[in-house]
This record gives structure tokens, C-alpha cells and sequence, in this order.
């Protein structure tokens, strides 16, 4: 009977969505009205609430989009129109961990199309897919804006900078495997709901995490070093002449034993 | 002489002059200092003296001075912020609003982020100020939501301005009352578009507006609206502090001051580089160590995915409004992503389509409908299922997409079928009678060298 109910539709409308326990509820209308407080008009505080009800329960759900209508005055259907327009706001249950591949043309170029199948083999999901123990979700995403540290790799929208297939790999299993896990760029990762509720305008609190991993990355600092004279880059290599630039072979990096790597650096190794 | 000038008399393609002369870091000065972030190294470095220079002025004098300093804008499409700021009405009764777009999207852009993780006062001074200028008390800094680093910062940046009277009321005592609130975005390009930003920040689908009117009459809650650039709003304390003939010193006289290049892709050293407007792709590379080692330029775009893209033909273009615009491009969000002859044209040109079939909000039936049968189109190409037809078809497609909708992003998603079918038409006809791909993805990646090299070595 139960089983005959879920295949077949006979275009029921829904039953109203569950509402939260009492005290859930009590929480979240607490911290709604300190986000609604923030803007001139109580709208404007749609975005930041679907991302509180997402810190809840890891995803946007109905009783979720109930909530959010009901304390901005808004119908369920306006809610749904704009949750499911924006795509960080998660339609299902999800893993602890968005692992994020960019493979927007410059990634995917330099990388990211390979180190997203590398992925999907090792970890057995496909895009937009949880492992079977709820730990890691894994999709491509766009443009990140790090094309300068590409290919990079987001894990709750942390920044994994020049990564490689195997970097990634091992990234997956630690995250698995529930080891410490810090990005080149961010601070020590926290859970995806713990990240929802940054985004919903609640400060990180934890000590250190707006300090974590320095100033700007080094890619970004490469022509600030240069503009000092400083070498902005140990593998860079030599200027070259006229002739060299664009047209004439250049020196390889397998003829320049001083720099066997080549000059892509790996970071965050 | 102004530096634009030096640089020209250099000489021919100024191999010679150093990075010193060429670069000019004004806004990434000190992101090597350890806690670059922080109020403190920020006022260490002149931070917050602009702001105190402005207060001293009128408010029509200070916008007077940004228009006269000749700042344009930063986000893409070089409009003059201080007229900007001038299109704002007076004595309307009705509240003002600055809303910072720090939306930053576009493929291959990657100046905003860095600079905001790196040094977000700069930004939260030049709101004080604008706001000041056009009579605003309430600022919004719309931040795409995907960068939460950033977004720590930011909050940590706005709390600190709070603590030190930067923020809040009456700000240096000058009788300013002034809010800023940071806006979390939820994952959609489209935002990055003035008008679609302005509906997302009211709680709504981001979809673009009919204009006119133009937000500064009618912009957020139907109000006069000032939408910025984050870099355009975090020049402005530095031009106040070292004067607009300082920033006029630098660039062109159309196109003034400095700027942040982001140098990506398949480049010995990809980062951000701020220089001078008009510094060309060539100077850049020879400071920087060229193309990766024994690879050689193919084609690059000059700001971003949605610009028409180069080839090694425009090296020498001098990279400003102006002079991007004459070479057939835009100068867009000054994101040159490189790539080499490793690279597909047809591959990225697809990767790119899709992006904007996905990114494309729907409300436009040209851009919409068009952006998915571009798609189709090029995937058959491909997998070497296309025909010569096709090409024709790309084209006339992308010309029903190119200013036939609401917003730019139907612009950009023509731009790069465009660009590649003008200077790479032969690439896409090979695809076609060779039934297939000719070039090896594997060798494209960032360590597709480092293999050879090991093997190479261990032969």
C-alpha cells in the first residue's frame, strides 16, 4: 500500500507542511527577527531566512519555506518561487560536506572537468549526489572567482586552491574519514549547517576563524612582490627575449632541471 | 608625463622596463602584511584619511571631485562614478541608497574576492564616503554567497568600523548617520546584473528590470540608487587622500588611474597584478614569466567570459576602455584568462554556452530559448556530430540572443560564439569533417607538464 502510494500520483495537492517542534521554532523566530531588523523593508530578509532555515536542518524544506512566508507575510508559493530560483538553497537532505568542482571553462581547462570525474568514480555519486553515509555531496559549480588559484575545489564554500585529482582524493577520504580539514583560503572547516548560518548574517564565533590562513592567497600577491622587485613566484621562469614570447619554442620544463615541476605550484599541499 | 606615457616611451614593447615602473599597487599595497585585514594595518597604511578629506568638503564638491578625478567604473561597463553619484536627485524627500555589487561572477573575474579578503576597509571607506555624498544612510553590500572566507571578513571589517565611529552615528562627528548592512547572495549570476541585484536584494527572483527607469531614480524599494562596483567604491578613498591629480598621473586621459588585472590560466604566473589602465597583456607576461614553459599564447579574453575573446594578435592592445573597445572587445572586469595551444576552442566556447544556458533567469524568450539551442548546437559540434550548416546557425542564433533582451547577459552568452567563430571558424570545421575532437583535454591541465617532466626525467 505504502509503496503503491509513492509511485503512483493521482495529483493530490500536498499535505501542509509539519510545522517545527516548539522550540526549534522558538530559536529560529528569535534569530528571524534580528535579520528582519536589518533592512528597511521585511522582504528583503527572504534571502538571509532560507539560508537560517537552512543552517536547521541542512536544506531547504517546506516546513522550512513555511516558516519563512509566515513570518514575512509572504504566500508559500512566493517563497518556493525564490527559493528555487537561487542554487546554494538545497532541495534535499544533503551531506555534511558540499564538495564543490569548478568546471567553468578556465577550471575545467587547467584541470577540473578530470579531477570531477576522478570524484565521481572514487566517491560512486553522480552530480548532485550524497554518499551513501551522508557525508560528502558532490556537484560542479561555476565561476568561483579564484581563476588565478585554478583548478580550485570548494568544500562548504571554503576556498581549495590548485588542486589536482589526487589532492582531491585525499581531500574526499579525510572528510570521510572525519580528519581536521583546512583550505588554502578560509578558516577550518565547519559543518554546511554552521556555514548556512554565516551566510545568514551570523558572524562566525569561533576563535581564529576570521584570522585563519593568512592575508590575501599568493597568487594574489604576485604582483604586488613583483612591483617591489621581489621574485613574485620561486618557479617562475626567466624573461624571455623578443622572439620567445608567443611564436618561438620556448625552453621546456623538461629541459630545465633547476625547475622539474614545471611552473604550476601546487598549493595547499 | 603621466605614467601611461613612460610606459609608451619605453619603447617599442618594453621588454626593458621593470615591473616596479609598470605596476602600481594602490588598493593590494599591503596585502603581504600579516593581518592585512585589519582595521589597524589599514589605518597604518592611510586608512580612513580620505574619508576625513571628504567630510570636509560639500557634498556636491566631493561628487564634483570623483567626477573630475575621471574614476570609471570597475564592474564592466566604465560608466563615470561620480555621474553616478550625480544622477542621484536632491531634495526629493525620499530615502537614498548605496548598493555595493560584490556579486563577482563573471568567468574568469577574480579581483573583488581577493580584495575584499584581503583588505575590506578600503571598500567600507569608500561606502562612508559615497554615502555622504549623494545624502545616503542606509548601504548594502550585496556579496555573492559562495565565498564564505569572505564574507568573515567582511562581517569582522563591518563590526570593527562600528566599534571605531567609521560606522553608526554621526561619524567623526560630522553629523553623518550612516547603516551598512552585508547581504549573503544564494548562488545566481544573474544578480551580478544591476536591476536583477536590486530585485534579489528585495527578497525576490533575480530577474532584470525594464530601464528606464534607471535605479538612480527608481532603484531599490522604488527609491534613488547608487550601484557600485566594489573595486569602483574602494578607489575612492585613495583619490581623496592622494588627490585626483595623483590619480590622473596614471592611465589615459580617458581612461585614468589604476586598475587590478587578474592574469589566469594556462601563465607562468597567474595573480593579481594593479596597474596602471592601458598597460598591455605583453607587458604583463614578460614582467611576469609568459606563457607556461614551452607553450604559446592561442587566445585570451580581455574581461571576462561575456567580452569577445583575443589572440595573440592583440598582445599589444593597450588594455583601457578605449583601447579594447577600438581592438573589437571590451575591457569588462580586466580578467585575462590565457590559454594556450593545448586548448580547445570549441571546448571552452561550449563550456561557457552552458554556463549562460544555466545562469540564463528566463524572463527573455531570445535569451532563454536561444542560450539552450546554442548548446545543443555546439555539443553536436563536439562529439563531431555537427554540420557545416551548423556554424551558420551559431551565428544567427547568437545574433537573435545580442541586444534582443532585457539585461547583458544575452550580450555576453553572443560574445563568445562571435569572437571564436571570427578568429577559430577553422577550428570548428575541423571538429566537423574530422567527426570528432583533435585535441587531448590531458594536456591542458596544470601538471600535464609536470608528468612529462618526471617521465621525462626518469627515462
Amino acid at each position: 500500500m505504502t509503496e503503491a502510494r509513492q509511485e503512483v500520483s493521482l495529483g493530490m495537492p500536498q499535505l501542509p507542511a509539519p510545522a517545527y517542534p516548539a522550540e526549534v521554532r522558538a530559536r529560529l523566530e528569535a534569530d528571524a527577527k534580528e535579520v528582519i531588523a536589518r533592512y528597511p523593508d521585511s522582504r528583503s530578509a527572504l534571502l538571509p531566512l532560507l539560508h537560517l532555515v537552512q543552517s536547521e536542518e541542512g536544506y531547504v524544506s517546506r516546513t522550512g519555506m513555511a516558516l519563512c512566508a509566515e513570518l514575512l507575510g509572504l504566500t508559500t508559493a512566493e517563497v518556493t518561487g525564490v527559493a528555487t530560483f537561487y542554487t546554494m538553497y538545497r532541495r534535499k537532505p544533503s551531506g555534511d560536506y558540499q564538495v564543490g568542482v569548478c568546471t567553468n571553462t578556465l577550471c575545467a581547462v587547467m584541470g577540473g572537468d578530470a579531477i570531477f570525474d576522478r570524484l565521481k568514480q572514487h566517491l560512486g555519486v553522480g552530480n548532485n549526489e550524497t554518499t551513501e553515509d551522508g557525508k560528502v555531496t558532490l556537484e560542479h559549480i561555476e565561476c568561483n572567482a579564484a581563476c588565478d588559484f585554478a583548478p580550485v575545489v570548494m568544500v562548504n564554500w571554503e576556498f581549495f586552491d590548485n588542486q589536482t585529482p589526487e589532492s582531491a582524493t585525499q581531500l574526499v577520504d579525510d572528510l570521510i574519514a572525519g580528519r581536521t580539514v583546512e583550505p588554502t583560503r578560509g578558516a577550518p572547516l565547519c559543518s554546511y549547517k554552521e556555514t548556512a548560518r554565516i551566510l545568514a548574517g551570523f558572524p562566525d564565533q569561533r576563535p581564529g576563524a576570521v584570522e585563519a590562513t593568512g592575508g590575501a592567497g599568493p597568487a594574489s600577491l604576485v604582483g604586488l612582490r613583483l612591483a617591489k622587485g621581489e621574485e613574485p613566484h620561486p618557479k617562475v621562469v626567466a624573461p624571455r627575449g623578443e622572439q620567445a614570447r608567443t611564436d618561438a619554442p620556448q625552453q621546456t620544463s623538461a629541459s630545465d632541471p633547476d625547475h622539474p615541476a614545471g611552473p604550476a605550484a601546487e598549493e595547499g599541499e | 608625463m603621466t605614467l601611461a606615457a613612460e610606459i609608451n616611451d619605453g619603447g617599442g614593447n618594453n621588454s626593458g622596463a621593470s615591473p616596479e615602473k609598470l605596476l602600481s599597487p594602490v588598493l593590494s599595497a599591503f596585502w603581504d602584511e600579516p593581518e592585512s585585514w585589519t582595521l589597524d594595518t589599514y589605518k597604518r597604511h592611510g586608512g580612513y584619511e580620505g574619508l576625513r578629506k571628504a567630510l570636509a568638503m560639500s557634498p556636491d564638491d566631493l561628487i564634483a571631485y570623483v567626477k573630475d578625478s575621471g574614476l570609471r567604473g570597475r564592474g564592466g561597463a566604465g560608466f563615470p562614478t561620480g555621474m553616478k553619484w550625480q544622477f542621484i536627485p536632491q531634495g526629493d524627500g525620499k530615502p537614498h541608497y548605496l548598493v555595493v555589487n560584490a556579486d563577482e561572477s563573471e568567468p574568469g573575474t577574480c579581483k573583488d574576492i581577493p580584495l575584499l579578503f584581503a583588505n575590506p576597509h578600503s571598500l567600507i571607506e569608500g561606502i562612508v564616503i559615497a554615502c555622504y555624498a549623494i545624502r545616503s544612510s542606509h548601504a548594502f553590500i550585496y556579496l555573492r554567497g559562495e565565498v564564505v572566507p569572505v564574507l568573515r571578513r567582511l562581517h569582522e571589517a563591518v563590526r570593527e568600523a562600528y566599534e571605531a565611529g567609521y560606522l553608526g552615528t554621526s561619524i567623526l562627528g560630522s553629523g553623518l548617520d550612516l547603516e551598512l548592512t552585508v547581504h549573503a547572495g544564494a548562488g545566481a549570476y544573474i544578480c551580478g546584473e544591476e536591476t536583477a541585484l536590486l530585485d534579489s536584494l528585495e527578497g525576490r527572483r533575480g530577474q532584470p528590470r525594464l530601464r528606464p527607469p534607471f535605479p538612480a531614480v527608481a532603484g531599490l524599494y522604488a527609491c534613488p540608487t547608487v550601484v557600485n562596483n566594489v573595486e569602483s567604491i574602494a578607489s575612492v578613498p585613495a583619490i581623496l587622500n592622494k588627490g585626483k591629480d595623483w590619480f590622473k598621473s596614471m592611465g589615459s586621459e580617458k581612461s585614468p588611474g589604476f586598475t587590478l588585472y587578474s592574469l589566469s590560466g594556462h601563465v607562468a604566473s597567474p595573480g593579481q597584478y594593479e596597474a596602471p589602465l592601458g598597460i598591455t597583456l605583453r607587458q604583463l607576461l614578460d614582467m611576469s614569466g609568459g606563457m607556461r614553459a614551452g607553450h604559446r599564447l592561442k587566445f585570451w579574453t580581455p574581461g571576462g567570459s561575456s567580452t569577445p575573446m583575443f589572440t595573440d594578435e592583440h598582445l599589444d592592445v593597450p588594455l583601457d576602455y578605449e583601447g579594447v573597445g577600438a581592438a573589437g572587445s571590451m575591457l569588462g572586469t580586466k580578467a585575462l584568462q590565457c590559454f594556450d595551444e593545448t586548448t580547445c576552442v570549441v571546448r571552452a566556447v561550449t563550456r561557457w554556452t552552458e554556463f549562460y544556458a544555466h545562469e540564463s533567469c528566463g524572463k527573455c524568450t531570445p535569451c532563454r530559448e536561444g542560450t539552450y539551442w546554442l548548446v545543443q548546437l555546439l555539443r553536436d559540434i563536439e562529439a563531431g556530430k555537427g554540420q557545416m550548416a551548423d556554424l551558420d546557425k551559431l551565428n544567427d542564433i547568437a545574433d537573435n540572443i545580442n541586444g534582443k533582451s532585457f539585461c547583458a547577459l544575452g550580450d555576453g552568452a553572443a560574445s563568445p560564439i562571435f569572437s571564436s567563430l571570427k578568429y577559430f571558424r577553422e577550428e570548428y570545421e575541423r571538429h566537423i569533417t574530422g567527426r570528432g575532437c583533435p585535441f587531448d583535454p590531458a594536456k591542458s591541465t596544470a601538471w600535464a607538464d609536470d608528468k612529462n617532466a618526471h617521465q621525462g626525467v626518469n627515462a
